[in-house]
């Protein structure tokens, strides 16, 4: 394979890397230019030739979501950008935003031109304020130059930009959640079907992509299928649902590791080769216990799997739910898995939306579980009862509306069958990581 | 026809009808439980209660079940659509979200309003496990007695189905409801300040599958399984609302509204729901009252009412003076049809007229938008006109008299003596005569009043006739709309006072028991537009007469 050399991180060390002059010196807005000279049709298609899958975590191919619009709507049809990104241990898309805003603009003029759409969205998360900055300055930029607002580069074609900030929420990340946040509701996401494309925000066709997918859309664009198609791990012949893992990926890398990062590399990467080559190796020179493939919610890889490659399939043969947002964090030996579990769960449970009885419910009682042995009252039974609680809250496919509770259900099953053996030690010699209240008295 | 199969039921459905799992397992008698959809709100699909499992029967007869179990409420039935929703995988979904859903519940049912008619009891007994393996502290949530002037809120019992958010946000439109927090700490509440007080807000207290939210109304004041319940229909407007009437020992406790799409959907305002406490007022009249020489003697029934038909047959051989009657629009058909009839038959000079129709503002239309306007479609109306069977009265009249006179035409003749005799029925608790009216009543020999209520008509009767309340009585109302439903008699008349039915029935000294079903039959057959009242039971809903 030759050498791979970053595509969507290439200018963030650039000294002007958010300024719009700074991003046309590098030859910026050529794609969209290339693009407008396209047709929708044929943008759509390379789109869908490329095999793009969303990198927002559930991996879906992006042209094909793309398809699902009505044909010949007599509009609007909107673009949400889904800049809310809190999955824990994910930090490529505030990369992406803080110090290359325009790629990712220039990603959404395409993408609007290919589904027809003249007003994007793009929902960011509450906590980027840095993102909200660089932002908002570049979507002024734009519209300054004509770049944004109506007949873009002279061709005739109209965009608006509109940057909406979140409130802080997790659900907000899930693609009907975010429409109910943006139409300025409680952010319960919806049932399907219908699916966003058909109905989504103010009841017209939407279309909601992660902003890497975003910027990837440009390189596709400028660099062209092969290009594309030439980074990444083909099809596996075995395996029909298989499309493949084309282009690179934003792998962020942290958590017991010398130096956390965000690096970019073709997709198909193992875990280890993240830690020991990017990640400068576990920290203090422990080893590697467990690591999260890509966020919390797509459960564990333990010690053993850690060739596993991460691309969309990769993990999921390791049990794993999926590559989610290919967010590494890494757990060294030194660390309880039931602590690990107890912060997991207790994430989840603060996020839940409360709207399904299995998700509203079990994340708050696997919490309180958990919390129970930390505080060295474990039961043996519980980690069965634990298991129920995972497998009736989230199975795949799950049984609640959106895909929360499956992410929450996953590190918990993923915990407990990889690491069953340290819980039941943890329980049987009464350890605790709690320390009762008249200890910490007695050290103060 | 397209079908379904439901647990190897087989149901056939219209072509054009768009049903859900839940509404075709119905159809056979089949259980799918559920909390959170409801027919008249949009569906959430969030309860997860109502998960079934799917598949479609294809043609070669074999089926392919989807791997996923799906909410029931929000799947509409599809030609060949196979619905299993008991087997071993639904059970234990089943079992799973009530053990979710009890895990936080206080299990305070010794105290509980809602205990006994409790969907959470009742799936528990059916669908549950039996036993929670909770071994953490519950989480506590405050008591809201807040939430509206009616309402009170039980926080730690609510399971969150959202109903009653729903139902201020798209039957209402007022709003006042929503849910605060998030996850398991999550709670339903008001916007500071601002209770839910609008007409319709009692219907969120139906609309609860469990005791979150009660009735201060009817808060501690009976175990539900005392309750003897009877169908019946509001009388407070027009629109007519099917409800049940619950009672304890000639106590009525409560009015729930009984879903009827031929009246007025599923729900009843407020105005209806609690505009029943006249029934138990002391001042109700209750016994039978003769007027002699000034003074006013009680009498039984069996000596006033012969009392009554000799002044009357007196009356009616008067040569110069008439008889007239006040039918209220409180009155039932079968009350109103006996009175003209009977005072038909004792002379040719009867005059007749319509009881005062209280009209108050005008229709009050839901759903409301944020200012207060109505919007379309309408979801729920308060009728302006206060009484219940003006249309019905108004069709006995034009049969009777050929056209409908109001109450001022009758009494304004009275006053200049042109009737020997006058029968005023009342029934309105809000009260239907004024005493300047009353006093044209001075100039006839013969008042006889027939009321619920003292009247400045009761205090110039020569003879009072306490009758009863639309709880007391059996008979025919016509709504606005021309739908006759069936009112039923739920507890006994206080005192010697008798339902007005029975009341007219011996006095037009007809054999045997007040029976409406025969006088329904009657008035079928010689009533113009009463034509479908002719098979006597009206059933359920009521039966749309053609006028």
């Amino acid at each position: 394979m030759p050498e791979f050399h970053p595509v969507l991180l290439a200018r963030i060390d650039k000294p002007d890397s958010t300024s719009l002059a700074g991003y046309q010196a590098d030859g910026g807005y050529a794609a969209l230019k290339k693009a407008l000279a396209m047709s929708a049709d044929d943008v759509q298609k390379m789109v869908k030739d490329s095999g793009l899958r969303g990198r927002g975590g559930a991996g879906f191919s992006a042209g094909a979501k793309w398809s699902f619009l009505p044909k010949n709507h007599l509009g609007p049809i909107y673009l949400a950008v889904n800049a809310d990104e809190s999955e824990p241990g994910t930090f490529n898309n505030r990369i992406l935003m803080e110090e290359d805003p325009h790629q990712l603009l220039e990603g959404i003029a395409i993408t609007c031109h290919a589904i027809r759409s003249h007003t994007a969205y793009i929902y960011l998360r509450y906590e980027y304020g840095r993102s909200y900055r660089v932002l908002d300055a570049a979507i002024r930029e734009c519209y300054a130059s004509g770049i944004l607002g109506k007949n873009i580069l002279g061709t005739g074609f109209n965009l608006d930009v509109y940057l909406h900030r979140g409130a802080g929420a997790y659900i907000c990340g899930e693609e009907t959640g975010l429409i109910e946040s943006l139409e300025g509701k409680r952010a319960w996401p919806r049932i399907k079907p219908p699916y966003p494309a058909i109905e989504g925000l103010f009841r017209r066709p939407t279309i909601v992509n992660n902003v890497e997918t975003l910027c990837c859309v440009t390189h596709i664009i400028q660099r062209g299928v092969e290009w594309f198609k030439s980074i990444g791990v083909p099809p596996d012949p075995n395996n029909k649902r298989d499309v493949g893992s084309y282009g690179p990926k934003l792998y962020c890398i942290s958590g017991h590791v010398n130096k956390p990062c965000c690096v970019e590399l073709p997709l198909g990467v193992t875990a280890r080769e993240l830690i020991d080559t990017h990640g400068g190796g576990v920290w203090k020179g422990r080893k590697a216990k467990a690591v999260v493939p890509g966020g919390i919610s797509m459960g564990f890889l333990s010690a053993s799997e850690l060739d596993t490659p991460l691309d969309f399939e990769g993990p999921g043969r390791a049990g794993c739910l999926g590559l989610g947002t290919a967010a590494v964090v890494v757990i060294d030996d030194h660390t309880s898995m039931v602590d690990v579990l107890y912060n997991c769960c207790r994430f989840m449970a603060h996020e839940s939306c409360g709207q399904c009885t299995p998700c509203r419910e079990g994340t708050d009682w696997s919490t309180r579980i958990l919390d129970r042995i930390r505080h060295g009252k474990g039961r043996l039974e519980d980690i069965d009862l634990l298991l129920e609680v995972a497998n009736s809250m989230g199975i795949i496919p799950g049984t609640t509306i959106c895909g929360l509770a499956d992410g929450a259900a996953w590190p918990v099953k993923n915990a407990l069958t990889k690491f069953r053996g340290e819980f039941e030690e943890y329980i049987r010699a009464g350890r605790r990581s709690v320390k009762p209240a008249d200890e910490l008295m007695a050290a103060h | 026809m397209p079908t379904v199969y439901v647990n190897d039921q087989q149901i056939e459905f219209g072509v054009d009808e768009r049903i859900n799992c839940v509404q075709a397992a119905q159809r056979v008698d089949v259980e799918i439980p559920h909390y959170c959809w409801h027919p008249a709100l949009s569906v959430v699909a969030s309860c997860r209660m109502c998960l079934v499992e799917v598949g479609q029967k294809k043609p070669d007869g074999s089926v392919a079940m989807q791997p996923k179990l799906i909410p029931g409420c929000q799947t509409p039935v599809t030609d060949g659509m196979v619905i299993v929703s008991d087997s071993d995988k639904v059970k234990a979904a089943q079992q799973a979200t009530l053990e979710y859903l009890l895990l936080n519940h206080p299990l305070d049912c010794p105290t509980c309003d809602q205990a006994g008619e409790c969907y959470l009891q009742d799936y528990s007994y059916r669908y549950g496990r039996g036993y929670s393996r909770l071994a953490e502290n519950k989480l506590l949530k405050p008591d809201k007695d807040y939430i509206g002037e009616q309402i009170t809120l039980f926080t730690d019992r609510c399971i969150m189905c959202t109903r009653c958010v729903r139902f201020t946000r798209e039957v209402s439109g007022t709003a006042e409801l929503q849910v605060v927090g998030r996850g398991a700490r999550e709670e339903i509440d008001i916007f500071p300040g601002q209770p839910c007080d609008n007409k319709l807000a009692g219907n969120v207290v139906d609309l609860c599958p469990v005791g979150a939210l009660c009735s201060k109304d009817f808060l501690y004041k009976q175990r539900v399984w005392w309750l003897k319940t009877e169908t019946s229909v509001c009388p407070n407007c027009s629109t007519g609302c099917s409800i049940n009437v619950d009672q304890n020992d000639d106590r009525v406790y409560r009015l729930r509204p009984r879903g009827n799409p031929l009246a007025q959907g599923h729900f009843m305002c407020d105005e209806g729901r609690f505009g029943w406490k006249y029934l138990h007022s002391d001042s109700r009249l209750t016994t039978p009252e003769q007027r002699q020489g000034g003074k006013v003697v009680s009498r039984d029934w069996d000596v006033i009412l012969p009392a009554v038909r000799e002044a009357l047959v007196a009356a009616g051989r008067d040569k110069k003076k008439g008889i007239a009657a006040v039918l209220s629009p409180w009155m039932t058909l079968e009350e109103a049809y006996l009175l003209a009839s009977y005072l038909k038959s004792l002379s040719s000079n009867v005059s007749f007229a319509l009881g005062p129709v209280r009209t108050v503002g005008e229709d009050d239309k839901y759903p409301k938008d944020v200012y207060g306007r109505p919007m379309e479609p309408v979801k729920f109306t308060i009728r302006a006109e206060k009484c219940p069977n003006c249309r019905g009265i108004e069709g006995v009249l034009r049969h009777f008299a050929g056209s409908v006179v109001p109450m001022g035409d009758v009494l304004g003749r009275a006053a200049s003596g042109d009737f020997a005799a006058v029968y005023l029925v009342g029934g309105d608790p809000e009260g239907w005569i004024t005493d300047a009216q009353a006093a044209a009543l001075e100039k006839v020999d013969t008042v006889v009043v027939q009321d619920i209520l003292p009247s400045p008509a009761s205090a110039r009767a020569t003879f009072l006739l306490p009758g009863g309340s639309f709880a007391e009585r059996d008979g025919t109302i016509v709504n606005h709309a021309g739908l006759a439903q069936e009112i039923h008699r739920a507890i006994r008349s206080p005192g010697e006072a008798k339902p007005d039915g029975r009341i007219l029935w011996d006095l037009a000294g007809r054999r045997g028991l007040f029976n409406p079903a025969s006088l329904r039959k009657e008035m079928g057959e010689t009533i113009q537009g009463f034509g479908p009242l002719r098979i006597g039971k009206l059933g359920e809903y009521g039966v749309r007469l053609e006028m």
